[in-house]
């Protein structure tokens, strides 16, 4: 499994990231602070910087002005009256379709969403890749094997099959499906993230609780799940943001009473009727990326390992 | 892991009998939905199902349909050209700003956070985001135009030729960071004894970068071009929240094509066929990736 291989190097090379201030001189004699090579390398990050913030900034300041104002100005001019009318709107107000009681019920909808899936496909994972790190058992390196393959196929292959099942069991539409279906797709890469860290673990530990007569479950949760705080960190990032920004799942497997935020945000900026009110879209558009930009700026360095791991679902 | 080699003892299947429980969960999504749910799909593709899946055969009809339609001919040709633009330019600038960045600069956690935050942002709202910034009447071709330059025209999101390059402009600023910072790991990576010798034997940088740094990154380049890659195929959220495949076709996704036909025009052969298709687009992908890191064998660095 090279690629696997691979993978955690390069997580483990931005672990190496960090600034390497503090390490004694090391590197060229100083610079003058104003050399030219200086002036075009911060000249170009902070190009970049502007392109990379300039969206963030518009949101922001399109949010707090009133429409009048919109209309006249540009984009960019800060706003001359600040107005929060357009955030209670879109929280309280905002209409999709015929239920007009805002961006809230989304947000609901999405935590009652991403709480469990959360917990579950983590639960599922983390004794999953315990397993096959440490309980071996013929045919587990297998169906490991689909597992990782199976993540590089297309979601629009498998959606209907899934469909029919949730049908037969009778909880299409409902949340309790769509738990299921981000618990199902979550599997590959945290099964990957888990077997990984465990396969990294001392195996003596293992042996020695063995020796000492712990089984599956006692050793699990005695001396694996206490050790590996950090990894449950990086696959609750990465977990959180990838369901709570999930929107094909959230518009194939509920209805529109049980739309996650994304889908309901959708809705409510696309929709055809009604006069445009870019301020309270904005507004919408912030609230709905708000909880992943709480969890990123929270976690730092640990968002980046999550995602390097979970770039791979793509 | 022990004690697999005898065989034939009566209980054989109740051995390790924990582990087996556990793995309960990821044997049946491997079997049933990936395997079963694929061959499924690939199967129904060949029949001519409308609103509930048949079992009428039609053979390769719904792909003779497919690729005569208009649509799903534009969602392919956007796939393609969004899919290489994409990557030449998420690789470029995702390198060069992770090599800017390798410059032991000031505030090196500050810009890597400016880098970043878009990715932490869904698709949903990064389209719409761009939606508002490129706007005509609002974003920035009537700013410009307000400073003077009255024939200014930039409104990609209204002009179908090209209107896949105001959806690239937007990917590019979701996802460039991810690039950045796994370049910026490879580039770490680097020993740094390389960079002192390149500089005793008086190698420009440029060059250091082009012929020594770069080839030693290739197995960075690899992981970071597959996911990039698998990530094309998959797009949908930007386009539908974007330009909902407007102006008219223009837009369109494959993607796109295969939720609209199972579920809005209630034509499941179609969109079976049109997954299908897409998960061949996978496989053209990913089997060579995969003959490389593994068939490839001892030639890896």
């Amino acid at each position: 499994m090279a690629n696997i291989e691979t993978l955690n190097t390069t997580a483990a090379g931005i672990d190496a990231v960090a600034p390497r201030l503090g390490e004694g001189p090391s590197g060229a004699k100083p610079r003058p602070a104003l050399s030219s090579r200086n002036i075009i390398l911060y000249g170009t990050l902070g190009v970049a910087a502007l392109y990379y913030l300039l969206p963030l900034y518009v949101m922001v300041v399109t949010s707090l002005k009133g429409m009048p104002e919109i209309r006249l100005g540009n984009i960019f001019s800060p706003p001359l009256e600040i107005t929060f009318e357009p955030w209670v709107k879109a929280w309280a107000e905002a209409c999709t379709g015929l239920n007009c009681d805002g961006l809230s019920r989304g947000f609901w909808n999405s935590v009652r969403i991403t709480v469990p899936s959360v917990i579950i496909s983590i639960a599922i994972a983390s004794v999953n890749g315990y397993a096959l790190a440490n309980w071996r058992f013929k045919g587990s390196e297998l169906f490991f094997s689909i597992l990782i393959i199976g993540a590089f196929i297309p979601y629009q292959v498998m959606i209907y099959p899934i469909v029919i099942i949730l049908r037969e069991i009778g909880i299409y539409g409902t949340l309790t499906g769509l738990v299921i279906v981000h618990s199902i797709f979550g599997m590959p890469i945290l099964t990957l993230l888990f077997r990984n860290y465990f396969v990294s673990l001392p195996e003596e530990l293992f042996k020695a609780a063995r020796v000492d007569g712990a089984g599956f479950w006692q050793i699990f949760l005695k001396i694996m799940l206490p050790m590996s705080l950090p990894i449950f960190v990086v696959a609750m990032i990465l977990q959180v943001t990838g369901i709570w920004n999930d929107f094909l799942f959230g518009v194939v497997f509920t209805r529109p009473d049980t739309y996650p935020m994304t889908v309901q945000l959708n809705n409510i900026v696309n929709s055809v009727q009604g006069v445009k009110e870019y301020n309270v879209n904005m507004a919408a558009t912030i609230l709905t990326g708000l909880v992943p930009l709480i969890v990123y700026f929270v976690s730092g360095r640990l968002f980046v390992r999550g995602i390097a791991a979970g770039a791979v679902k793509g | 892991m022990t004690g697999q080699a005898q065989a034939g003892r009566p209980n054989k299947l109740l051995r390790n009998l924990n582990a087996k429980i556990a793995s309960i969960p990821m044997i049946l999504t491997a079997v049933v939905i990936f395997v079963g749910g694929t061959f499924w799909t690939v199967f129904y593709s060949f029949t001519n199902s409308k609103l509930l899946p048949r079992l009428s055969f039609v053979g390769i009809d719904q792909y003779e349909r497919l690729w005569a339609a208009p649509r799903w001919v534009t969602a392919i040709e956007n796939l393609a050209l969004y899919g290489v633009l994409s990557l030449i330019f998420s690789l470029v600038i995702g390198f060069m700003l992770a090599a800017l960045m390798d410059q032991k600069i000031r505030f090196e956690n500050t810009f890597r956070t400016i880098f970043l935050y878009p990715f932490a942002l869904s698709f949903i709202v990064t389209g719409l985001v761009w939606q508002w910034v490129l706007n005509p009447d609002f974003g920035i071709q009537s700013v410009v135009r307000s400073m003077g330059w009255t024939s200014f025209t930039f409104n990609p999101l209204y002009t179908p030729e090209i209107v896949i390059y105001g959806i690239l402009i937007a990917a590019l600023w979701q996802g460039t960071g991810l690039v950045m910072c796994l370049m910026l790991a490879g580039l770490r990576g680097i020993d740094e004894d390389i960079w002192k010798a390149a500089r005793v034997d008086g190698i420009p940088m440029w060059k250091t970068y082009l012929f020594i740094v770069i080839p030693m990154m290739r197995p960075v380049f690899i992981t970071t071009i597959v996911i990039i890659a698998s990530g094309i195929v998959k797009v949908y959220d930007l386009v539908v929240a974007q330009t909902s495949g407007g102006p008219g076709i223009s837009s369109e996704v494959p993607a796109k094509y295969v939720y609209d036909y199972m579920f809005q025009a209630q034509n499941l052969g179609q969109g079976f066929a049109a997954s299908t298709m897409m998960l061949v687009t996978v496989a053209i992908i990913i089997v060579p990736w995969a003959y490389l890191e593994f068939g490839g064998g001892r030639k890896r660095g």
